[in-house]
């Protein structure tokens, strides 16, 4: 479904990513971890387009579309949450998912109505449909990001430390979400910190470490590689 | 009495500048672009309907109609192919291009029509009043000031209540989010700045056909409209038309007690509303 064949970015000396592939099949959910700086982030925006890549190629669904803009990925079926919620501050919780859901599909407003009032309820805002999204508290603004993400109808759902911040009883309310939305089908990539969290949704991990991939496979013989466990020595794992 | 008549005259005056104002106000709300050629263009509108008037021989309003594609078309090419490229983190380039986009526009209005003053001929409607109690209140500001209230409403409906209007406040607050949501943030602001030309080109009429005009006069008219979105606090349109009233209403005031304190009289509300609120009397944006 994704495929990144030799990916490149630098910012000036720094090489952010080097020569980075993999393939996520249709329906999988794969996790990626590495240290602060490692490139997770901007392996994101390489996906969604918001950075155009030096090398490299990105096939999404068997397409090439390594040049396309992030609109155009949006409505392909690409939706992304990001690590600090950016919500559309002045605008409500149910007009942020009016927005998405009705330029990244295309449609009109009304065509897309009851998709975001059924996406409020599978992430548990209908209580805070009319409240302005810069008044939220971080984990409603986790569950926007979310429920953003969603109302533009994703195949490939890309989360960016959403369980970030979180207290333990918070994040895990927020799994059996990312759990019910796997189970529908959509192909997930998920970058987490926190990685009991990731380890129950995810059945592949993928490990960055300066731009390069270092790693990939099951979760369990990943941390049980001797490389990964350098990376992540002294992290409570 | 005569206070009650100039306080009367001062507010459907504002009226005036906030009509000139709002097109403005909408593009710097929006995408936080200070359009220095803003008067230039609404000048450019009134010799537009200026020309359909004297080759077709029709009413000024329904000119307008017929000028406002064009218009809309202007503000939309100008935008997509000039002025998104002059935006970013740096707030110099799109003063600078605007900057000379004014200069350029009075230069070619000059060539083009020489410097005498016109004027668009509403006919009987430019002398017409209604009797109020004791007063006499002009048809012609009412209606400049009724269509001020009009296109405000009708700009704040398109904001707060369509697809369209969603799209622009997503793009304002984060552009790059909305390209996520897919948005595309250019063709945004090409609406955008088309539908202040719109706006402009209802200016345009009005100031046509209240006074007469050269191509000259446009940066005069954008000081007005610049202090009253200042005034009324950056982003908010309802501020805007309050903004122009405050001016309108301090110009006729010191025009009543002496005629040399029109202008000063406008600019120094201004001032004093700038030292009292710094941000605007109705500030919708929190940055």
């Amino acid at each position: 479904m994704l495929k990144l064949v030799k990916m490149c970015k630098s910012f000036g000396a720094v090489c952010v990513a080097d020569e980075i592939s993999f393939e996520v099949s249709k329906g999988q959910a794969l996790g990626v971890i590495g240290p602060n700086g490692a490139g997770k982030s901007t392996l994101f925006n390489l996906i969604t387009g918001n950075l155009p890549p030096d090398r490299g190629y990105i096939g999404f669904e068997e397409q090439d579309i390594t040049r396309l803009p992030p609109m155009k990925r949006v409505r392909m079926g690409i939706g992304r949450s990001f690590q600090i919620p950016q919500p559309f501050h002045r605008m409500t919780v149910f007009e942020n998912l009016m927005v998405a859901a009705a330029f990244g599909r295309g449609l009109s407003e009304a065509e897309v109505i009851d998709d975001c009032v059924s996406i409020l309820e599978q992430t548990e805002m209908v209580p805070r449909a009319n409240v302005l999204a810069g008044q939220l508290s971080l984990l409603e603004r986790k569950r926007l990001e979310l429920a953003r993400a969603l109302a533009t109808e994703p195949k490939l759902l890309l989360l960016d430390e959403i369980a970030g911040g979180l207290t333990e009883g918070e994040c895990q309310k927020l799994i059996a979400t990312i759990r019910g939305i796997h189970r529908t089908g959509v192909t997930i990539v998920w970058i987490e910190h926190v990685l009991h969290a990731l380890t129950s949704v995810v059945d592949r991990l993928l490990v960055l470490d300066f731009g390069r991939v270092i790693g990939i496979g099951d979760p369990m013989s990943i941390m049980a590689s001797k490389e990964v466990k350098e990376i992540y020595l002294g992290i409570d794992v | 009495m005569i206070w009650l008549e100039t306080l009367i005259q001062g507010i459907l005056l504002g009226g005036l500048y906030a009509l000139f104002a709002a097109g403005l106000s909408l593009v710097f709300g929006i995408m936080r672009l200070v359009n220095l050629a803003h008067g230039d263009l609404i000048v450019v509108g009134a010799y537009m309907i200026l020309i359909i008037v004297s080759i077709l021989g029709i009413n000024p309003f329904v000119a307008t109609f017929i000028a406002a594609p064009g218009m809309f078309a202007l503000g939309w090419l100008l935008q997509r192919f000039v002025l998104n490229r002059t935006l970013g983190d740096d707030i110099l380039p799109p003063l600078l291009v605007t900057f000379g986009l004014s200069i350029a526009l009075q230069n070619a209005l000059l060539e083009g029509f020489s410097a005498d003053s016109q004027r668009i001929n509403a006919g009987a409607l430019e002398t017409a009043s209604i009797p109020v109690g004791s007063l006499s209140i002009g048809i012609m500001p009412l209606l400049t000031f009724a269509t001020a209230i009009l296109v405000i409403f009708g700009l704040n409906q398109i904001i707060f209540r369509t697809a369209l209007g969603r799209a622009f406040r997503a793009t304002s607050d984060d552009p790059i989010t909305a390209s996520l949501m897919g948005i595309r943030p250019s063709s945004v602001f090409a609406i955008v700045t088309g539908l202040a030309m719109l706006v402009a080109i209802i200016a345009a009429l009005y100031l046509g056909m209240r006074a007469s005009f050269d191509p000259s006069i446009g940066p005069v008219r954008l000081i007005y409209a610049f202090e009253a979105v200042i005034i009324g606090g950056l982003g908010s349109l309802w501020g805007t038309l309050l903004g122009g009233i405050i001016i309108g209403v301090a110009q006729t005031f010191g025009a009543a007690i002496n005629p040399e304190w029109q202008i000063l009289a406008g600019h120094l509300a201004f001032l004093a509303v700038l030292l009292l609120r710094p941000r605007g009397l109705l500030p919708r944006a929190v940055d």
